[in-house]
């Protein structure tokens, strides 16, 4: 691809004290690219995805949304980035004093200064894109764990992100609810979102990614085609991984 | 039956002195008033400052805190009050009364709202930040009205507990509903002042009991529980 990348990754770094949880990591994301990062769990993996919009702070390294350096810049700039880059938590965290649709509509109104009108049309918009308009009403606690969070994927999606950053989505959620959540994932890539997505599906990896990123201890092993990584894996660490978790 | 009606509620001793107990009822429902207001303002922003887990500030606020949930807050009134003039400083009755119950409560308020911001759990904080709206958008929208929420039955506690205590202004010549009361107990050596006095209380703190409880049923409600 000859554009430039949507999301660059140079020699990223993050360590607590002595323990180094993330050596040299580089990674460009393409725009519209689905970039999926496997790994066992303490391999680094949502700590370089939180470091892609500094809610943990790398120890060095450079992340580079649509051009612009997240690690230069006031802390205005900071905030908004960090309206480009949209999260998904693992635990959705939905704010549970609000509404439904006040969820979507409280940083389109209080971060990106949109009047309350076009903040409700978008988050209409947005909760009609994930099938819960008809709960727009509702407080989150009244909602399954995958209707919470469609709602997360359309409170981030609310402020017209450049890239989306997934971390474990569907971990969370009972198996039946699971589904939902990876069909609106899989609607987003269609339509052309970058997406940076920390998860075990394996088989949503293979139908939907563009490429597969393998994480052990802090560093890329392989990274390949989802055929290759998932068919003919090079690295012995990346077999094993995928023998453990494929049974 | 006669003697105990005659001692706690003779209809002449109440006629008499109940423009008393009224008058200091206003003199208890002002400063009552001006206390939960300042108390829990304060107690609130420096629970909110803690949130910025500014080490030096921290300090300062836990050592307030601390203290001020330590000390008898009648020791405190008579300190000032007593105590001040010898400084050159001399406060009224009621200022006195005031500032230390102000005090007090800010102290208390603090805690109980520290608590609720420390029962937050952490992914509030980073959903919102995470959506731009930066530590302070964050704090205020997203974690301090679930901190209120949490704060409100053992805040309404505590505000009860030291509006009560309007009653220490007794001790320092505020005419509030208890000076009122001993005062007229002593004039007219009838038990009947003090109950009315008791009658005073009740009337000003029952509503507020209710409405705590009705506040908290809603809150239930609106939580879709």
């Amino acid at each position: 691809m000859v554009s430039r990348p949507m999301l660059e990754i140079v020699s990223l770094q993050k360590c607590f004290g002595d323990n180094v949880i993330l050596r040299d990591i580089n990674l460009k994301v393409a725009q519209g690219e689905l970039v999926f990062i496997i790994g066992p769990s303490g391999s680094g993996k949502s700590t370089m995805l939180r470091c892609c919009n500094r809610l943990e702070e790398p120890s060095g390294g450079d992340v580079i949304v649509d051009g612009r350096n997240i690690m230069s810049g006031t802390r205005r700039d900071l905030d908004l980035m960090r309206l480009k880059v949209g999260m998904v938590f693992q635990g959705f965290h939905l704010y549970p004093h609000m509404s439904v649709l006040n969820n979507v509509t409280l940083a389109q109104r209080k971060a990106m200064g949109r009047t309350a009108e076009e903040a409700k049309a978008r988050a209409m918009d947005m909760l009609e894109r994930v099938g819960l308009a008809h709960k727009a009403d509702a407080m989150p606690a009244q909602l399954s764990g995958g209707q919470q969070q469609r709602v997360a994927i359309a409170r981030a999606l609310a402020l017209d992100p450049l890239v989306m950053l997934f971390d474990e989505p569907t971990s969370a959620l009972d198996p039946e609810l699971v589904g939902s959540v990876l069909a609106v994932m899989k609607d987003l890539k269609a339509k052309g979102m970058t997406m940076l997505v920390v998860s075990h599906e394996m088989g949503f990896a293979r139908e939907t990614a563009d490429r597969v990123i393998f994480m052990d201890g802090g560093v890329v092993v392989e990274e390949g085609a989802p055929d290759e990584i998932f068919g003919a894996p090079k690295a012995e660490r990346t077999q094993a991984f995928l023998s453990r978790v494929t049974r | 039956m006669q003697n105990f009606l005659h001692t706690f509620f003779d209809p002449n001793v109440m006629a008499r002195y109940l423009p008393d107990v009224l008058s200091g009822m206003m003199v208890a429902i002002w400063i009552g008033a001006a206390v939960v207001v300042a108390g829990v303002t304060a107690g609130l922003a420096l629970a909110c400052l803690r949130t910025y887990r500014i080490a030096i500030c921290d300090v300062f606020i836990i050592c307030f805190a601390d203290i001020f949930r330590a000390l008898p807050p009648l020791v405190l009134i008579l300190l000032l009050y007593f105590g001040l003039p010898g400084v050159g400083v001399r406060l009224s009755g009621p200022v006195v009364l005031f500032v230390v119950l102000s005090l007090t409560l800010a102290a208390f308020a603090e805690e109980i709202f520290w608590a609720g911001f420390s029962s937050i759990e952490k992914g509030q904080w980073e959903a919102g930040i995470s959506t731009g709206l930066g530590f302070g958008g964050t704090l205020v929208y997203v974690a301090l009205p679930q901190a209120v929420r949490l704060a409100i039955p053992p805040l309404v506690n505590r505000v009860l507990a030291i509006t009560k205590m309007t009653a220490l202004g007794s001790v320092i010549g505020v005419l509030e509903i208890l000076s009122a009361a001993t005062t007229a107990q002593s004039f007219s050596g009838s038990a009947t002042p003090l109950s009315l006095a008791a009658i005073a209380y009740l009337v000003l703190f029952l509503p507020l009991v209710f409405a705590a409880r009705m506040f908290e049923r809603r809150r239930e409600q609106s939580l879709g529980r």
